[in-house]
C-alpha cells in the first residue's frame, strides 16, 4: 500500500502532521502557495525556506456555513486560527457546528482525517482544527 | 496637468434593479446609458471616451462595443474593464482619468449585470474526486478545497471579516448584524428602484434562512438584474454648458481606487479593511473634507457583516467604535451620518458592475435635492464607496454644485 497522501502539499504527514509555509527569507512574511516572490513590497524576495507552523492556535474569525456549492455538505464551520503569530485558514472540525460550541478566541489543534481512498487504494488525508478540551 | 476646476457628474442613471427577464444586459445597459445623456443634456456623439463593465458576462466580448452599436458607435475608444464587485466604481474612474488627463472633455461609463436568480456567486459545485490522486494548482491539491479548507462562498468570507472586528474589539453578536440589516430594508421602503422594498423585524431577519452564521438570507446582498451609467464633465467644459446643466452638476472631489497592500493573513481570508482605509484616507485629503462633513454615505454593504467593518474603514466613527457607533443610531437616515438611505446592497440590490456606478446616483440624487420622499435636507456632501475580492477598493467623494 502506497503511503497516504496530504490533501494539499502545505500538510506534511511525516511524523507528527503539521503544516509547512513557505517563508520568505528576506522578510520572514508567510505563503502557503507556490511562490514566485515575496508579496512584501518592503522585501521583493524571491528565496523561501519550508518552515513548520505550531499545531495549536486560536480561532480569530469563524463562520458556519449552511449553505454552499452543491456537493458540499453542510453545514461546517470555516475559521481563520492564529497559530502563533500565522494565519491558517482551515475548518474546525469535531465540534458541533453551531454557535453555542464554537466561539471566538477558542483554543484549538491541528487534527487529521481521511478523505477515502483512489483506484489504487491510496488513501488521501485532510486537516482541520479540533477544539482543546479543558 | 489635473484642471484646477476638476471633473464633474453632468448626468446620470440608474434603471430599476431587480428582474428584468425580457431585457438582456445590452438592453439594460443601453437605458442607462440613454438614461445618463438625457439626464446631461448632451449625445454619444459627445463624448470622447466610454468605459464599461460586466462581470458575470452573458453578451460574448466587448460590453461597451455592444452598447455603442445599440445607441451610437462613434468609433471613441472603449475600456472594458473587470475589478470584482468595483467594477463599476473603475469604469468611472477610467473615465474620470482620460478627462483628467485632457483626452477629452466628456465621458461616459456603465455598468451592467444580469444576475436575478445567480444563487451562490462563488465556490464551483463539488464534483467527485478524481480515481487517483493528483496534486494541481498552487496548493498541491489532491481533491476540492472548499467546504474542507474553510469557505469561498461570498456570505461565508464575509461573515468571517465581521466577527475577525468583533474579535478585535469585541461588542459584535448575531443581533447586532441582524439590526444593520433591518435599518437597511427599512430605508429601501422609499426607494422605488431598489429590488426588494420590504421592511423586516429584527426576528424575521435573524429567524430567516441562514446561509453563513451570522449572515441570513436577508444579510445578505440581493442578486438582481440592473444597470447604471454615468456622464462626466470637465470643470472648464462645464463652464460652457447651460446654468441648469451646471447647477444640476454634482462635483468628483475625490475619486480613488486602491487595492490591498501586503500584511500577514491578506492571503489567509481576504481583507477588506486597510484598502478602504487607504482609498478613504487619499479621498479625504484629496477633497479637503472629513468624515464629519458627509451628509450621506452609500457603502459596500454585501453583507450585514461587512457594513459594519467599513464605518470603521471609513473613518465614519473612531478606530474599534462601529458598534458604538451603529448603536448610536448615527447611520438611520435621521442620523448623523446617514448610510445606505437607498436600502443598501441588501434591499437595493447588487447588479454587481452596475453598483459602483449606482451608489453614486443614490447620492447625486440627494445633493441635486431629487431624491424625493428619502430626500437627506440640505444634502451638500457624500461618499460612494464599493469593495471587490481580491481585492480592489473604490471610494469617491461627492459635492454639490454651488451655482
Amino acid at each position: 500500500m502506497a503511503s497516504p497522501v496530504p490533501i494539499v502539499d502545505y500538510l506534511v504527514l511525516d511524523g507528527d502532521p503539521h503544516l509547512e509555509a513557505n517563508e520568505c527569507t528576506g522578510c520572514g512574511a508567510r505563503f502557503f502557495d507556490r511562490r514566485n516572490a515575496c508579496a512584501n513590497p518592503a522585501c521583493g524576495g524571491t528565496e523561501f525556506r519550508r518552515v513548520p507552523i505550531a499545531t495549536t492556535g486560536e480561532v480569530r474569525a469563524f463562520t458556519i456555513v449552511s449553505h454552499a456549492a452543491p456537493g458540499i455538505p453542510v453545514p461546517f464551520v470555516a475559521a481563520v486560527v492564529d497559530c502563533d503569530g500565522t494565519s491558517v485558514r482551515a475548518n474546525v472540525i469535531n465540534v458541533a457546528p453551531d454557535p453555542e460550541h464554537v466561539a471566538l478566541g477558542m483554543k484549538v489543534r491541528l487534527a487529521t482525517y481521511p478523505l477515502g481512498t483512489d483506484g489504487a487504494g491510496t488513501e488521501a488525508v485532510g486537516f482541520g482544527f479540533e477544539p482543546i478540551s479543558n | 496637468m489635473p484642471s484646477s476646476d476638476g471633473v464633474w457628474i453632468l448626468g446620470i442613471h440608474m434603471t430599476k434593479f431587480g428582474k428584468h427577464p425580457d431585457k438582456d444586459i445590452v438592453d439594460l445597459g443601453a437605458e442607462a446609458v440613454l438614461g445618463a445623456l438625457d439626464d446631461a443634456g448632451v449625445r454619444m456623439r459627445d463624448m470622447g471616451v466610454m468605459a464599461a463593465g460586466n462581470l458575470i458576462g452573458g453578451g460574448g466580448l466587448g460590453i461597451g462595443q455592444q452598447i455603442q452599436k445599440q445607441v451610437g458607435q462613434t468609433g471613441i475608444p472603449v475600456y472594458n474593464v473587470a475589478n470584482a464587485c468595483a467594477t463599476g466604481a473603475t469604469a468611472l474612474r477610467t473615465a474620470v482619468m482620460a478627462v483628467k488627463a485632457g483626452e477629452c472633455d466628456l465621458g461616459l461609463a456603465v455598468g451592467v449585470e444580469k444576475l436575478a436568480g445567480a444563487g451562490l456567486l462563488a465556490g464551483k459545485d463539488r464534483k467527485a474526486d478524481a480515481d487517483t490522486w493528483t496534486p494541481s494548482g498552487r496548493y498541491g491539491a489532491v481533491a476540492a478545497v472548499d467546504g474542507r479548507i474553510g469557505t469561498e462562498t461570498m456570505p461565508g468570507v464575509f461573515a468571517q471579516i465581521g466577527m475577525e472586528y468583533g474579535h478585535k474589539y469585541g461588542g459584535t453578536s448575531f443581533e447586532l448584524f441582524a439590526r444593520i440589516a433591518e435599518k437597511n430594508h427599512a430605508h429601501s421602503t422609499l426607494n422605488p428602484l431598489a429590488a426588494y422594498q420590504k421592511r423586516f423585524t429584527v426576528d424575521e431577519i435573524m429567524n430567516d434562512v441562514m446561509i453563513a452564521y451570522p449572515n441570513t438570507r436577508s444579510m445578505c446582498s440581493a442578486n438582481c438584474d440592473g444597470a447604471a451609467a454615468a456622464v462626466v464633465v470637465s470643470g472648464e467644459k462645464l463652464k460652457s454648458l447651460s446654468l441648469e446643466q451646471q447647477r444640476r452638476a454634482v462635483k468628483i472631489s475625490a475619486s480613488v481606487l486602491t487595492t490591498d497592500p501586503w500584511e500577514e493573513a491578506c492571503q489567509i481570508l481576504p481583507t477588506v479593511n486597510t484598502l478602504t482605509r487607504n482609498a478613504a484616507q487619499t479621498a479625504y485629503e484629496a477633497a479637503g473634507i472629513g468624515p464629519e462633513d458627509l451628509d450621506l454615505v452609500e457603502l459596500h454593504d454585501c453583507f450585514a457583516t461587512a457594513e459594519l467593518v467599513h464605518y470603521d474603514n471609513l473613518m465614519l466613527c473612531k478606530e474599534g467604535g462601529a458598534v458604538d457607533f451603529f448603536e448610536s443610531g448615527a447611520t438611520w437616515r435621521d442620523g448623523a451620518t446617514p448610510v445606505n438611505v437607498s436600502g443598501g446592497l441588501e434591499s437595493k440590490g447588487h447588479p454587481i458592475a452596475a453598483t459602483g456606478i449606482a451608489n453614486i446616483w443614490e447620492v447625486c440624487h440627494h445633493l441635486r435635492g431629487e431624491a424625493g420622499e428619502r430626500q437627506i435636507d440640505n444634502a451638500k456632501v457624500g461618499l460612494a464607496h464599493v469593495i471587490g475580492l481580491g481585492s480592489a477598493c473604490g471610494v469617491h467623494i461627492l459635492e454639490k454644485a454651488a451655482v
